[in-house]
């Protein structure tokens, strides 16, 4: 164990710390899934407001994706800017 | 970083021309180009239909689609801003025609302009302006004062609830082009032996639908904030 260089060490944590920040990308998911789910429910309550709900749920998936997308930049910070690779 | 991904996939910002301004290095860069190329076709158009444009009745052609454009975005803002609509569908009509074709220009080869940090960062630091501006322009002091609502204590979460605001609306936008972008750029340079037609879908998703569902998203966003800080009664 004794081949691994300081340099390898930091590439490798950072990859597994990319993969990791995607896991970010699961609550996104439920919370679109949510969104698209009662937007169908109520376009089956009232068709004529399809225009409204169908903006409104847009925007709210849009708002939500958010946090899913900080996991992103982290993950691309980590493999294509690194921080850390600096410090050694 | 040279691994498998630099070599192969290209979808980082390159600089094409290194200059010296002041002492400090200042690269000129493919987002440079591609930005120029959207503000000088948007320009362009514009000046085509100025000149092209008559005072009819019944409008035909070009001046029938673009009034047509033109009533929409209108139309946009003046359903989410009401009565102030009028100071503001200049600044948000810019706005969306910008980005939309900014976030579609990778369909024609274009590495798009808001998939850089450096574009998206300065439209969210104009979107805070026009919040702040509004903010102390309808609501005097209480600007300040309503940081300390409800409770005294929630004034460091409300001050960084305003600063939040710029960030998290561009980020927004850079995250979903550069993902497209680097999905794009993935299936191109990994799988260039498969990639024949089918991208062309992955294109329509992640070009047109997600470009300009982000496109909306960041104008509705920016008048959202901009007319919840202006009261009711006004």
């Amino acid at each position: 164990m004794g081949n691994i260089t300081n340099e390898g060490l930091i590439l490798a944590c950072s990859a597994i710390g990319a993969g990791l920040a995607m896991i970010a990308g699961i609550g996104p998911g439920i919370g679109q899934g949510n969104a698209a789910g009662q937007g169908a429910a109520a376009v089956g309550r009232n068709p004529g407001a399809k225009g409204d709900i169908m903006s409104t749920m847009l925007l709210g998936q849009a708002v939500a994706e958010t946090t899913g997308l900080y996991g992103l930049v982290i993950a691309l910070i980590l493999l294509f800017a690194n921080p850390l690779l600096g410090k050694l | 970083m040279a691994g498998i991904l630099a070599a192969d996939a290209d979808f980082m910002i390159h600089s094409l021309k290194k200059l010296q301004i002041l002492g400090q290095e200042v690269y000129l860069t493919t987002t440079h180009v591609s930005l120029l190329i959207v503000c000088v076709g948007l320009i362009v158009f514009a000046l085509i239909v100025r000149m092209t444009l008559k005072d009819t009745e019944k409008p035909s052609g070009l001046q029938n689609a673009v009034e047509l454009i033109v009533e929409t975005l209108d139309g946009m803002v003046k359903s989410s801003m009401g009565k102030h609509a009028t100071r503001y569908r200049n600044y948000i009509g810019t706005l969306f025609l910008f980005l939309l074709i900014s976030n579609i220009s990778g369909l024609v080869g274009l590495r798009p302009p808001t998939a850089d940090y450096g574009v998206t960062f300065p439209l969210g630091i104009i979107t805070f302006i026009l919040i702040q501006y509004n903010n102390i322009r309808w609501n005097k002091f209480g600007a300040f004062t309503d940081l300390f609502k409800p409770i005294p204590v929630l004034f460091p979460i409300n001050l960084i609830g305003e600063i939040a605001v710029p960030f998290s609306l561009s980020l927004r936008l850079f995250g979903n082009v550069v993902s497209g972008t680097v999905i794009m750029a993935l299936i191109y340079g990994l799988l260039s032996k498969f990639a024949f037609l089918w991208p062309g879908a992955l294109h329509a998703y992640f070009d047109i639908f997600s470009g300009a569902i982000q496109t909306y998203v960041f104008c509705m966003l920016t008048m959202v904030f901009i007319t919840q800080k202006i009261p009711e009664d006004n």
